[in-house]
């Protein structure tokens, strides 16, 4: 019988402190954030909220007593494998272009009958009160994996959206003066310690979107891309936009359009 | 009917249609804003109303006709509340006001004060590895620059107003929008100059 | 009510690799709640692992790894088929338990 001590967190530790000892070790630096990366990529708890999700999916909830299983995600009620991988989309039904969130909270409230106000009721949840939402998410996304990104580009509205996504992309605002190109529209740079994706053009865009939603490490949380842009927005000093609001998945459909042809690879897991 | 006619009119028509056709003006863009935002603790809607020097640098991808630019960084020099005498504050309160990340925020308690979040962009103390690279490094700026006059009322008003020295700047204008206070601006200014700030060693 | 738990076993050459997915709070007894008092200590404290039935592994690990904890190892002498079981113990007696077979 084989006694060991397992310190993971503590390990961990470890290699952060090695970390912090004088920028003439600035290509150390490198190394030992890319080996963390390379760590925490390699078995993500985002998958228990896969299994969650996926039982979440399947359970008869509300008013009309009814699971998620008919739920349109865009290739026909029901259709989850790939779903994820072509949003966002044009939806006949409600006539306008939605995101994976949007499209969830919309089969809540008319599959299943809830109201929105139940639906919404902790859209991003915490290490002490996860969110339904969040595990529905990573269920989705996980059915994806693999899949090429394929955001619809053919209806006239899903073209509109992607321009107006680009355009809010690149408006100043806010006591700062900050637009989202204000941290990811130039190739090379990071804030303190963390690298910053260009996310307007494909390269950046594309090793972004297809690793969020992920689980957070420093929230010990799943963390879906509605939050992402919702956190990101707080951190620019701009007011908080509408979860699932026109602004939010235009934003998503540019970056979705961007990262076009590339593998699914999430959930994922970020620092 | 001719239908040989109409195929190459529609065919005409088609290609004199526009190809970029879901631009958004600036309006739309501006409208959506205020639709799909809401205030929430400190930040309020007034914040996605953009200034003239937000609008300008928007529209031009941050590469302003140089008139313009000199103009309204004109414009913004001459509202900088520059203080009179000795611009260097404490460089230890500085270091703190540098490396910290807080205010400003919708989950920021107003009535605390804010920090710069300096290090966010910037490298300062050679000692300190965790700095961002969005602005350029400060490394021994005030040793490599002198600590004058002229040399303060500079670092001063780049705190005080980036926008004042370059119009699109990605750097925030922490006297302008309320941020930081007159004794803040001076104790990073110290941070930055003083010979015997960590910057500077 | 213990979160769930995933395995996943694949052979690497001589060795079996396998990785455990496990849900738990992982609570230092340290860290304060919203009401100003500290959470109390709720971590594991025991794992073990058994192939085929038989332990392979006890280990004893403390609250300083985090949330939601992922645990990697090696299993020496096995075969594709062969049955991993893993199990946890916790400081207030919950246990959890899942299995796979190696890959």
């Amino acid at each position: 019988m084989t006694k060991r001590r397992f310190r993971r967190g503590a390990v961990l530790a470890a290699a952060l402190v090695a970390v912090a000892a004088g920028p003439a070790l600035a290509q150390d630096e490198k190394e030992e954030i890319a080996k963390y990366q390379k760590m925490i990529a390699e078995g993500s708890p985002a998958e228990l909220w896969e299994l969650q999700g996926e039982d979440l999916w399947k359970k008869k909830q509300g008013p009309k007593n009814a699971s998620l299983e008919r739920c349109d995600l865009g290739m026909g009620p029901g259709k989850v494998k790939g779903a994820y991988a072509h949003l966002p989309r044009f939806f006949k039904d409600t006539g306008r272009v939605m995101d994976l969130e949007s499209r969830i909270l919309y089969c809540m409230i008319t599959l299943q009958g809830r109201s929105e106000k139940d639906a919404t009721k902790r859209l991003f949840g915490n290490a002490n009160q996860p969110s339904e939402m969040e595990y529905l998410v990573s269920y989705v996304v996980g059915q994806s994996r693999g899949h090429k990104m394929a955001a619809g580009m053919s209806h006239a509205k899903e073209k509109d959206a992607f321009e107006m996504g680009k355009a809010i992309f690149f408006y100043r605002a806010g006591p700062w003066d900050f637009s989202c190109a204000s941290c990811h529209g130039e190739e090379g740079k990071r804030i303190r310690m963390q690298d910053l994706p260009v996310l307007s053009e494909p390269p950046g865009a594309q090793k972004a979107y297809t690793t969020w939603p992920a689980y957070r490490v420093s929230n010990s949380q799943l963390k879906t891309m509605q939050w992402r842009i919702n956190d990101c927005y707080r951190q620019m000093r701009f007011p908080e936009p509408a979860f699932g609001s026109d602004a939010t998945i235009a934003l998503t459909h540019y970056m979705a359009v961007l990262a076009k042809g590339a593998p699914y690879a999430g959930p994922g897991t970020k620092r | 009917m001719n239908t040989k006619l109409i195929v190459p009119l529609c065919a005409a028509a088609f290609a004199a249609a526009p190809l970029a056709f879901a631009d958004p003006t600036a309006d739309e863009v501006a409208a959506i804003h205020k639709r799909d935002f809401h205030k929430r603790g400190q930040a309020g809607m007034d914040r996605v109303a953009q200034d003239a020097v937000q609008r300008v640098c928007t529209d031009s991808h941050n590469k302003p006709p140089a008139d313009l630019a000199k103009a309204l960084e004109g414009d913004e020099l001459k509202a900088i509340p520059f203080p009179s005498g000795s611009l260097i504050g404490d460089w230890k309160k500085g270091e703190r006001v540098a490396s910290g990340g807080r205010g400003m925020t919708w989950s920021d308690d107003p009535k605390k004060p804010s920090a710069g979040g300096c290090y966010n962009c910037h490298q300062l103390s050679p000692k300190q590895p965790s700095f961002g690279t969005i602005g350029p490094s400060l490394t021994g700026f005030g040793k490599k620059r002198g600590s004058g006059a002229d040399m303060q009322r500079y670092v001063y008003g780049k705190v005080y107003n980036a926008k004042a020295y370059s119009l699109c700047s990605n750097m925030p204008r922490f006297g302008s929008s309320g941020t930081l206070t007159e004794q803040q601006i001076k104790d990073v200014t110290a941070y930055v100059l003083d010979p015997s700030s960590p910057v500077n060693q | 009510m213990a979160g769930p738990m995933k395995a996943r076993a694949k052979m690497q050459g001589s060795y079996a690799d396998v990785r455990v997915l496990m849900n738990h709070p992982m609570e230092t007894g340290q860290r304060k709640g919203s009401d100003g008092k500290p959470v109390p200590k709720h971590f594991i404290q025991n794992l073990t692992v058994k192939l085929n039935g038989k332990t392979v592994i006890e280990g004893e690990i403390s609250q300083a790894v985090s949330r939601n904890p992922v645990f990697t190892f090696r299993v020496g002498g096995a075969k594709a088929g062969d049955k991993v079981e893993i199990s946890w113990l916790d400081n207030k007696g919950e246990t959890n338990t899942t299995e796979t077979a190696i890959a």
